[in-house]
This record gives structure tokens, C-alpha cells and sequence, in this order.
């Protein structure tokens, strides 16, 4: 049993920092990231941490500086948004190359051009291929939790690549909700230490990180990452198992709600999930069949997983917090893919909502259903949720 | 009093820093400037290195020269990832999680350094992080073939700005890379050249002794790219020296130091000629390019010296 | 070049213990092949100092070995150039003092050791 406290989705994720206590934490500032960065340097100015925190001029800068310590043999945390996540793409790219297990919070903001500085996925959803094990949360309790899980899954020995744990910008990062922090001493136990075995800094055996791959070798290097990236199904489990006895809770690569006997089932990420869970009660109480799936692991994926979830529903309309421009929205087309298999394939419908903050009521949610219910589809396209035009 | 046979067993003994099997160009100014600046540590040295010649020619899977550890990551980020590096030697030492003593060494070429380095390295000297940053400065984007960098001297041909029928070669002077980051009010900045050992390996060792971060940049003449005969690396280090090109002098805790000033110093053909990136201005038609890149190092020179004179701190 | 290894075989991470590079013989490269006359040498460790490749090793000598006009020179002394990395680039021999270094074309210095 924890204390609870009433605190923004940033303050959970600088709380999970605060118990995780980790050596080193780089971070530059960026709306709306910047209350985690603030609330962890108070700790540090306090004292209630030791961390070593090094306020960079840039996040290019961040994450190189949070690669070196990462290499170096330190635990390095991060935290960014969108324009942020931008910059360092270069390094994040870099990252699950080497093998570095830095675990990152990243509070979704829509991308620039217009510059926008609210909740949209587009900053994620550019970064999904290059080998960062991404976790998603609905709620400032689920950041609090996959902060604490995202460090163990990343740093276990057969996995060693890095992790972002997402929230919506200004909806979760900004708002207070009731978080329950469990014991510091528990926490502490769980996330343990880690291990001193990579260190740059061991002397006694001097390594050379990060040298020139030729054509001869680089393809092997990435199929094995490409196989570490596989591991994570089975250690996300397994820890998942271990913080539930702290938690209580349970720790699936989804969350499915409403879904056994859904003749109509929406797909979507982070806090509109919420949304979307108030949006099936309504209807529901009306006897209508829907239920709702909520991505939480999203890479690696879990395509088999989903295909069992799904298989038995008639239709499935997945809501997307961005666009990939010429082309199907990412969500939508990962849950393609993980139905492709099926005998007989649920019908599919693309939605596109909330991009640069708009609101997504669970009236349009429930039109949503409505729609879906009713048959009327159009799977060559995609829809706009609240655009006007 | 370090002396080159000192200097000579620690480069080249079995506990040297950095081994022979490198790719280095046969010639390379490189291989005795690094050679050099890692034996001046008396602690086991860090090394990391930028996106560069250094880096691709000592480390091409499965080789590596470096027997220190070593690492590299991107292009523009030594000095950053060097503040990573520091930062978590910081933390562990104080967690007591580990006790060895270590001296951080960021290397950049000019590229990496003057220019899509530059912020790195600002904000690694601002924030005082305790690491010597080496910048080996062979005027140009060497690993890919010469393409013009901030260091790249005014009146040199590049791949990217070159001498042709209306372009007599780079038209801006090169950035003043040691005022700028002694304006940083860094403890140690030291300007060296390889042919003069001594002078490199001591002010190495002032470096890695500095009470805070400490930049170090070091002449490379480049055979292949500046394009000379292999055997004139030291030579052309010499020219630069004497010709004023290239000042040895250092900026300790802010007060400027000139370490060597030539009672007659040679005029810059001296150094121009046998360079092919210079040719062109040998044709008629450029003579006023040497003209006014004479004034230029004459005047810089006597600034330098008036600096120096007054005492002012940076 | 040995046989390259499976993706399975691959170490943890992109990296490499130290100093591997040894297995790499640069001397192949040469063109040229820098001559020692250690009669004339004054054991300044100028050319040892400047070599880019780390090919003129050293060692100390208590004894002492005779070097230029007979002089005998104690504490660190060079050796002969390590051919298996010596790229023949000259420094040593454009920068040695007392000149008791010389390049030599290649195939002469394979002619000569034929001839032995």
C-alpha cells in the first residue's frame, strides 16, 4: 500500500526518477517536459537525490552526453518533446546500436511546422523504427509505474537497449490525478543497481565503443538487435510479474476493456484511451456491443498478442494522434498488419484526431462507435475526428 | 623536465595508449600528435573521439588501435559525450562505485570542432566539466577529401570553395578558435604543433592537470589533403611556426603566453609553396591573396603580442 | 582475413577489446623503407617521437650502445624499424639530425636480402 499523492503526470515521472536515484541525468528543457527537468533538479538542490545532473545547452546534447554516461557505466535517464526528440534523432538512432540501456520520458507534442507546443503523437511516431522499446501511458499512475519497469526490462541482460516511456503533452504531464508512490525501500529493491560490467570506466580492460562497421558487418550487428529486441516480450513479463507484487497491479502489452463481446472495438493510445473507456460505458448502457484496446508496449510490437484479442471482433476502427503523410496512420497500420493473418479479418477504419491538442470529447467518440456500428466504413481513407472542413 | 626519451618509452612501449595497424596516410601528422598527448597523462586516459579521420582510421571493425578506453559516437558531439563520460566518473566515484583516477580526453578534428562541434564544446567549457578537449586541425574536412571547414585558411582551395577561374579559394579567414573558448574563462588553452614534441607533450600535461576544462589545438599538416610529400609532415609544421601562421602560445587561467617568437619570422610563400591546395595563388592574377594573407598574419601577430604585453585577462 | 563471424557469434554491443589493430600489418602499404645506420645515430628519439605509426620501438640499455664518433649512449635507445607497420612515409629520415637514415625503394632492400 502506497501514499498517495496528488500530482501532475511530469511529477510522476520525476518521482519514479527520485526513487530510481539514478547516476546521471541529462536533460534540456522543452514545453511541456520542462516540469520533470524542474522537479528533479528541486531534488537535486535538496539533496533528496544524488544524482549528478547536467543541465546541457541542447538535446543533442542531452542525449550524447546521456550516451557517454550510459557507456561510461552509469544509469542515465533523460526526458524530451517533440522539436527535442527531433534534434537528438541522430543520437536516439544511435542508441539501441549500442546497446545502451537509458531509459527516457517523452511527453507527447505535436511536431513542428505550425509549431505547436500541445498533445499530438507525431514525435513518437517518427522515431518507432530505429530500435527504442516503446511504452505507453494512459495515466500519471501507468508513467510512474513503466518509469520503474522500463529501467529494469531495458538493462536486463538479454535485452540492453534503450526505453521512452510516453504521456500526453499538457493533458497527463500537466494535470493533477491521484498517484499512488509505493515504498521507497521496495522501489529501491526492485530497480536495483546496475552493473558495472560494460564500464568504460573499468581501466583494467579498455575497450573501443562505437568503431567504423564496414559492409561486412553491419548487417549481423543490427540482426542482433534485431533478436535483443525480441527478448522483450518475455522480460517484460517477467518483471511485470515482479512489480505487480509491489503494485498489485498488472503489467499486459495492452489493455483491453469491454472487448469479449464487442461487435465494435476503437484502438487508441495514452489519455484519450480514458476517454474512449467513458465513451463505452455510455454506450453500452445503451446495449450496444463496443469495447475499446489500449496499446502499452508498442515496440516491440505484440502482433500476435493483438490477433488473438481481436480475432473474434467484426470490426475495428483505430483512432491515430498523427499522420504519416501519403500514407496509412501508424497505429492503424501496425493493427493491419497484426490482423493480415486472420481467416476472416475484421473490417478496419483509420481515424485521425487530436493532432496539435484539439480536444477529443466522448461524444465523437461515441459517433465513432455510432459510425462503426452502422457499417458505414470506408477503408480506403482515412477520417478526421473535430476537423472542421 | 620531461624529455623526449621519456616521452619516447611511454609512445612507444607496451603500455602505449595508442598501437601501430592503424590506417592512418602514410605520413600523418595525427599519429605523433595523439601519440604524444596521451603519454603526457599521468592517469589512465578516457579517449573520446568525434566523427574524423582519427577515429575511422584507428577504428574499422574488427581493429582498434586505442589500447585506452575509448569511445565514439557522432560527428559533432566529443565535447558532450566527454560531459556524459565526466558526469558519470563524477557520480560513481562519489557512490563509491568505482576508484580508479582518470583524465578525460575529447578529440575533434578541425571539422568537428570549429564548426558542427562548436555548440558541444561551448556548453561542455561553460558548464567547467573537468576534460581536456584536442582539437587536431588540419584546415579542412580531411577524411572525406578536403571540403572546406571554419578552420580552413583564407586563400586554400577546398573541394567545397574551390580556386577556379573566378574564385581564388576560400574569401573569409579562419575562426580564432583558442580566444574563443578562453573566453569561456577556461583554466588552460594551449595552441601547439606537431614537429615541436616538448612544447606539445607539456602543454598535454598542463591540460590534463588544469583545475577544469582545458582545450588544446594542435597544427596537423595533412600529405594527403594539404597534398605534399609524405616525408615534409614536421616540415610544414616548422614553416608555420616560422612564419607566424601558426603562434605557439597558451592562455593560462585567462592571461595570454606566447611560447616561441621568431626574431625574423619568414614570409608566408615559405609555408604557401609545395602546397597543392595553394598553387593557384602562385598564377598571376592572385598575387594580392599572399599580399593581403601576409597582412592578415602580420597584424594578427603583432595583436597577439600587444595582448600578451598588456597583461589582460580573458 | 580470418573467417568472418555469424551474427549469433557477435560480442555484446559495437565493441572491441583493446588494441586489435596489431593484427593489421601496415607495412605492406610501403614504397619506401627507411635505413638505420646506428653508427651515426645520436639517440635523440626524434624519429621515434615523430613516427605516425609507432614503428621504431625502444628500449632502455644500462650498458650503453656506441653510437656517432664512438659516443656511447645509455638509458632509452631505438631498435630497428618495425617493418611489419613502417609505411614508409620518410619523416624520420627527412627529420634525423646526423642523417644516419635513408630511404631506400622497396624492391632494392628485396634484392639486396636476395642476395644474402
Amino acid at each position: 500500500m502506497g501514499v498517495r499523492k496528488a500530482i501532475t503526470g511530469a511529477e510522476a515521472a520525476a518521482e519514479a526518477m527520485r526513487q530510481i536515484n539514478p547516476d546521471v541525468v541529462v536533460a534540456y528543457p522543452i514545453t511541456p517536459q520542462t516540469p520533470i527537468v524542474e522537479q528533479f533538479a528541486k531534488y537535486v538542490a535538496d539533496g533528496i537525490v544524488d544524482t549528478e545532473m547536467v543541465p546541457v545547452e541542447s538535446e543533442h546534447s542531452a542525449m550524447s552526453a546521456t550516451v557517454g554516461a550510459e557507456a561510461a557505466g552509469a544509469r542515465a535517464m533523460s526526458a524530451t518533446s517533440s522539436q527535442g526528440l527531433a534534434l537528438m534523432w541522430e543520437i536516439v538512432a544511435a542508441t539501441p546500436g549500442l546497446r545502451l540501456p537509458i531509459v527516457m520520458s517523452l511527453v507527447n507534442r505535436a511536431l513542428s511546422a505550425p509549431i505547436n507546443i500541445h498533445c499530438d503523437h507525431s514525435d513518437v511516431m517518427g522515431v518507432t523504427t530505429v530500435g527504442w522499446i516503446q511504452i505507453f501511458s494512459e495515466n500519471a499512475q501507468e508513467v510512474y509505474e513503466n518509469l520503474l519497469l522500463a529501467i529494469r526490462v531495458a538493462e536486463d541482460t538479454r535485452v540492453q537497449l534503450p526505453a521512452m516511456v510516453n504521456q500526453d503533452g499538457f493533458i497527463t504531464s500537466h494535470a493533477v490525478e491521484p498517484v499512488e508512490i509505493f515504498d521507497d525501500a521496495l522501489v529501491r529493491k526492485f530497480v536495483g543497481v546496475r552493473s558495472l560490467n560494460r564500464a568504460l570506466l573499468d581501466v583494467e580492460h579498455p575497450k573501443s565503443i562505437g568503431p567504423l562497421v564496414l559492409p561486412d558487418y553491419y548487417f549481423e550487428f543490427k540482426r542482433a538487435q534485431e533478436e535483443a529486441m525480441s527478448k522483450v516480450f518475455e522480460v517484460y513479463r517477467e518483471v511485470g510479474t515482479e512489480l505487480s507484487a509491489i503494485t498489485g497491479k498488472q503489467y499486459p502489452f495492452f489493455e483491453t476493456y469491454r472487448v469479449d463481446d464487442a461487435e465494435v472495438v476503437v484502438v487508441v493510445l495514452n489519455s484519450a484511451a480514458g476517454t474512449a473507456k467513458a465513451a463505452v460505458d455510455a454506450m453500452r448502457v445503451q446495449g450496444k456491443k463496443v469495447g475499446m484496446l489500449k496499446p502499452i508496449l508498442f515496440r516491440p510490437f505484440p502482433y500476435s498478442e493483438v490477433r488473438d484479442a481481436l480475432r473474434h471482433v467484426p470490426v475495428v476502427g483505430v483512432l491515430d494522434r498523427s499522420m504519416d503523410f501519403g500514407a496509412c496512420a501508424p497505429v492503424y497500420s501496425e493493427f493491419r498488419n497484426a490482423l493480415w493473418k486472420l481467416d476472416k479479418r475484421p473490417a478496419m477504419q483509420s481515424y485521425i484526431y487530436g493532432l496539435g491538442g484539439r480536444d477529443i470529447m466522448t461524444t465523437e467518440i461515441e459517433a465513432v462507435f455510432e459510425e462503426l456500428l452502422s457499417g458505414k466504413l470506408d477503408p480506403e481513407h482515412q477520417r478526421y475526428i473535430g476537423l472542421r472542413g | 623536465m620531461p624529455t623526449l626519451q621519456e616521452i619516447a618509452l611511454k609512445t612507444s612501449g607496451a603500455d602505449a595508449r595508442i598501437v601501430s595497424g592503424h590506417r592512418m596516410c602514410s605520413g600523418c601528422g595525427i599519429g605523433s600528435l595523439i601519440k604524444t598527448v596521451l603519454a603526457a597523462s599521468d592517469k589512465p586516459v578516457i579517449v573520446i573521439s568525434a566523427t574524423g579521420c582519427l577515429e575511422v582510421v584507428t577504428t574499422i571493425y574488427p581493429f582498434t588501435a586505442w589500447n585506452t578506453p575509448w569511445m565514439h559516437l557522432t560527428f559533432e558531439n566529443a565535447a558532450s559525450v566527454a560531459a556524459g563520460v565526466e558526469s558519470a566518473y563524477k557520480s560513481l566515484k562519489r557512490r563509491g562505485r568505482i576508484d580508479s583516477d582518470v583524465n578525460i580526453l575529447a578529440v575533434g578534428g578541425d571539422g568537428g570542432t570549429y564548426d558542427i562541434g562548436f555548440q558541444a564544446l561551448s556548453g561542455a567549457l561553460e558548464r567547467q566539466h573537468k576534460f581536456m578537449y584536442l582539437v587536431y586541425d588540419n584546415e579542412g574536412y580531411m577524411n572525406t577529401g578536403n571540403q572546406r571547414s571554419g578552420a580552413t585558411p583564407f586563400g586554400a582551395s577546398t573541394t567545397t570553395v574551390p580556386a577556379g577561374k573566378v574564385s581564388s579559394g576560400k574569401p573569409q579567414w579562419r575562426k580564432n578558435l583558442v580566444e574563443i573558448v578562453a573566453a569561456h574563462r577556461i583554466p588552460y588553452v594551449g595552441q601547439a604543433a606537431v614537429h615541436n614534441t616538448l612544447d606539445l607533450y607539456k602543454k598535454a600535461q598542463k591540460g590534463f592537470n588544469a583545475d577544469g576544462p582545458a582545450v588544446l589545438a594542435v597544427l596537423q599538416p595533412c600529405a594527403t589533403n594539404w597534398s605534399f610529400d609524405a616525408a615534409l609532415t614536421m616540415q610544414y609544421s616548422k614553416l608555420a611556426v616560422e612564419t607566424n601562421f601558426w603562434p605557439l602560445y597558451e592562455i593560462e587561467n585567462g592571461v595570454v603566453h606566447v611560447n616561441t617568437k621568431p626574431s625574423n619570422r619568414k614570409p608566408i610563400e615559405e609555408f604557401l609553396k609545395g602546397q597543392t591546395r595553394f598553387r593557384h595563388l602562385f598564377k598571376s592574377g592572385n598575387e594580392h591573396v599572399i599580399v593581403e594573407m601576409q597582412k592578415m598574419i602580420d597584424d594578427e601577430w603583432a595583436r597577439l603580442l600587444k595582448l600578451e604585453e598588456s597583461g589582460i585577462q580573458f | 582475413m580470418s573467417e568472418r563471424k555469424t551474427w549469433q557469434e557477435l560480442e555484446l554491443g559495437v565493441e572491441l577489446p583493446a588494441a586489435t589493430s596489431l593484427g593489421y600489418k601496415t607495412g605492406g602499404w610501403r614504397v619506401l623503407r627507411p635505413v638505420w645506420n646506428a653508427s651515426e645515430c645520436i639517440y635523440c628519439m626524434i624519429c621515434v617521437n615523430y613516427c605516425p605509426d609507432m614503428a621504431i620501438p625502444v628500449t632502455k640499455s644500462e650498458e650503453g650502445v656506441a653510437g656517432k664518433g664512438g659516443r656511447l649512449f645509455k638509458g632509452v635507445i631505438r631498435l630497428e624499424t618495425n617493418l611489419d607497420y613502417c609505411k614508409g612515409c620518410g619523416i624520420c629520415a627527412h627529420e634525423c639530425p646526423t642523417k644516419c637514415l635513408s630511404m631506400i625503394r622497396e624492391e632494392e632492400a628485396e634484392q639486396a636480402s636476395c642476395k644474402l
